[in-house]
């Protein structure tokens, strides 16, 4: 009997032990930190070596299709109905089509956007979609060099050869949930890959489509002043945004915040003033670019509520705090807006 | 005596017959009892007899409208999925009102109505298991401390959902249900009221949590170490030379110095662990009432160090007004 009990006892042990093994997301060491903080506030990079590995790998930018020199006629003395890319020669136009093309539709090609027998009409969908893209782009290569700096964006930046960008956000694609008086959590209590397998807010992006919204949840003063602040519910929100955050960047809290005061500016990063232009970008981009383009984009592009599809940081950084850890393709690309090189 | 250098219990506890001159016999004492040896390894042999009455099952009663609403409320968020229940079960939540409710008792049911209801049946099965617990100790001829140790515990409990958001004015601010939810809850709970960890009364709290675990460790390793001499008869041997407790006491002269009774023990455990809640409570209940942020209010109190920074100023960049 007791023979049998420790018999028994060993292989739970064991079951636990290999259920252990195989389900709780082991690292493999060595882990490689990197303080970024004062000693002792813990304010450090974590990785290991086959994640630096395996990032580098996703962000090997394309060969760059040299840009012609700017002679030659205009392409809008050439092509009909050029409405954006008015200021390129007919080579740098064309130039920029075929790399537009590897970026966005490398399988697909030019049909992807064109109709083939006439390449000035504007009946393909995708094709208004990308002309307002391509203001997108010259957009924030020009005006948000408050967090792409001079190093700019692409198509490729979010693309990555795929017609529609791998890492995008619809309204409320939460789990479905019973109908009529049950409870309905304000979409919470279920994991998301957004959420960090939390139990808060399944959706956490809200807040980059909505101006108004309030990021900020921590009392200014020590003492309760203010009997407006912010509530539990509102907190959990932000909390899973600085999640998702945090997931497309590949980093830790720590990389923007003092996590013993998250609030306090003098306490953050200077990360953090970019990361906070990187939220009033995306605010930018998603009301005047994509939201509006639900009404070009077929249904079959739109999320079950029928929104746009919509950015977060992830839709460009994928993972890397800086977008292709800091390569600059737009360097090549003014007709984009990128700032060349010096 | 009985040999206690073991990973479990080594005395079967079977008694045959009462103490000699003890009232009641032994059919009364065993009726509804078993006896099981496996039971015995790690505790009592004899299981039973259970006293439910009026207060227990009322209490159960009670218990079970409260886990059935919570249960059948996160089945119904997964749409009644079995599968997913059992995958998400620790994920899975039942949310108080939405913060426009304020302290409102008719919320629509899917926000937060459910919720109301499940934290009212819980409480009062949870205040007659205590009444309970206080009745059976008083009809056995017991002090009530165990009673009162547990009211330290529903103190902290009530604190967290219901006194402190009666104060705060919304129900908005209490622990949803679930097992991740109610752990999410007290980390955003934390960053909204500015770090708990500056909370002198959470200090207090954490430091009888952890010296509750320690005078538990040193008050068992001691009785076990002597109970080669006896030493499980701790009360009635303190105050007499050349017993195991006095060997119990001088070990810990001997290497600390002084030492507490074999009665004193058991008091000085049970305030830290009645403390461990209680100041918990107190902390909690002065949470986003009297303090909104534990962080600025312990840099003002000299509690919060402050650490060079490594690189230029970082300025709030909306502090000119502009959007968040």
């Amino acid at each position: 009997m007791k023979y049998a009990a420790a018999f028994l006892g060993v292989v739970i042990a064991s079951l636990l032990t290999i259920a252990m093994l195989f389900t709780a997301g082991w690292v493999r060491p060595p882990i490689l930190g990197q303080q970024a903080g004062f000693r002792g506030l813990g304010m450090e990079q974590l990785t290991t070596p086959a994640a630096r590995r395996k990032l580098e790998l996703a962000n090997v930018p394309p060969d760059a299709i040299p840009m012609p020199p700017a002679e030659g006629p205009k392409a809008t003395e050439v092509y009909k109905n050029v409405q954006v890319l008015k200021d390129l020669t007919v080579v740098e136009f064309n130039t920029l089509m075929a790399a537009i093309t590897t970026w966005v539709a490398p399988q697909q090609g030019c049909a992807y956007c064109h109709n083939t027998d006439n390449l000035a009409d504007d009946s393909v969908y995708a094709k208004k979609v990308s002309r307002r893209m391509i203001e997108m782009t010259r957009h924030v290569n020009t005006d948000w060099k408050a967090h792409v700096q001079n190093t700019g964006v692409v198509c490729w930046t979010c693309h990555r050869g795929n017609p529609v960008p791998q890492n995008v956000w619809y309204d409320n694609v939460g789990w479905p949930q019973a109908a009529g008086f049950a409870t309905t959590n304000y979409g919470m209590g279920h994991p998301s890959a957004a959420n960090g397998s939390t139990a808060m807010t399944q959706d956490p992006y809200g807040a980059l489509a909505d101006k108004n919204a309030v990021i900020r949840v921590q009392a200014t003063k020590a003492l309760p002043l203010n009997s407006n602040g912010a509530s539990i519910l509102s907190t959990e929100q932000s909390y899973s945004l600085m999640i998702a955050m945090s997931q497309g960047l590949g980093v830790n809290c720590t990389f923007c915040h003092n996590t013993r005061e998250f609030g306090q500016w003098p306490e953050s990063t200077p990360q953090r003033l970019t990361a906070w232009h990187g939220i009033q970008l995306a605010r930018d981009l998603n009301g005047a670019y994509l939201t509006p383009l639900k009404d070009v984009l077929p249904a079959n592009r739109l999320g079950p509520h029928g929104d746009a599809p919509k950015l977060d940081c992830a839709t460009c950084h994928q993972g890397a705090n800086k977008p292709l850890l800091g390569v600059s393709m737009a360097k090549d690309y003014p007709a984009l807006g990128g700032t060349p090189a010096k | 005596m009985s040999a206690f250098e073991n990973f479990y219990t080594q005395v079967q506890v079977w008694p045959e017959k009462p103490e000699p001159g003890v009232a009641g016999d032994r059919v009364q004492r065993e009726k509804g009892a078993l006896f099981y040896y496996w039971a015995g390894v790690i505790g009592n042999a004899q299981i039973g007899p259970i006293y439910l009455g009026t207060l227990g099952i009322l209490s159960l009663v009670f218990g079970f409208f409260a886990i059935e609403i919570i249960g059948l409320n996160m089945w119904a968020s997964v749409n009644w999925s079995p599968i997913e229940f059992v995958r998400q079960l620790p994920w899975l939540a039942l949310e108080p009102p939405k913060p426009e409710c304020g302290l409102c008792i008719m919320p629509p049911l899917k926000e937060g109505g459910w919720w109301l209801m499940a934290g009212f049946f819980l409480t009062m099965s949870i205040l007659l298991w205590w009444a309970r617990m206080y009745r059976r100790a008083r009809v056995l001829g017991l002090g009530t401390h165990t009673a009162w140790a547990f009211a330290s515990a529903i103190f902290l409990y009530l604190s967290l959902g219901f006194i402190r958001p009666l104060l705060m004015g919304h129900w908005s601010e209490a622990v949803p249900f679930g097992i991740f939810p109610h752990l999410d809850w007290t980390a955003a709970f934390s960053i909204r009221y500015g770090n708990l960890f500056y909370n002198p009364f959470h200090m207090l709290s954490i430091a009888f949590l952890y010296g509750s675990a320690v005078l538990f460790a040193m008050h068992g390793a001691t009785i076990l170490a002597v109970g080669r001499y006896g030493g499980e008869r701790e009360v009635e041997q303190m105050i007499d030379r050349g017993t195991a407790a006095e060997r119990a006491a001088l070990f810990w002269r001997w290497t600390m110095g002084f030492n507490a009774t074999m009665e004193s023990i058991h008091r000085w455990a049970w305030w830290f662990a009645v403390l461990v809640p209680f100041t918990g409570g107190i902390g909690i209940l002065l949470t986003g009432t009297v303090v909104d942020n534990w962080y600025l209010w312990g840099v003002q109190h000299g509690i919060a160090p402050a650490y060079p920074h490594l690189w230029p100023p970082v300025i709030d960049p909306a502090a000119s007004g502009a959007a968040q």
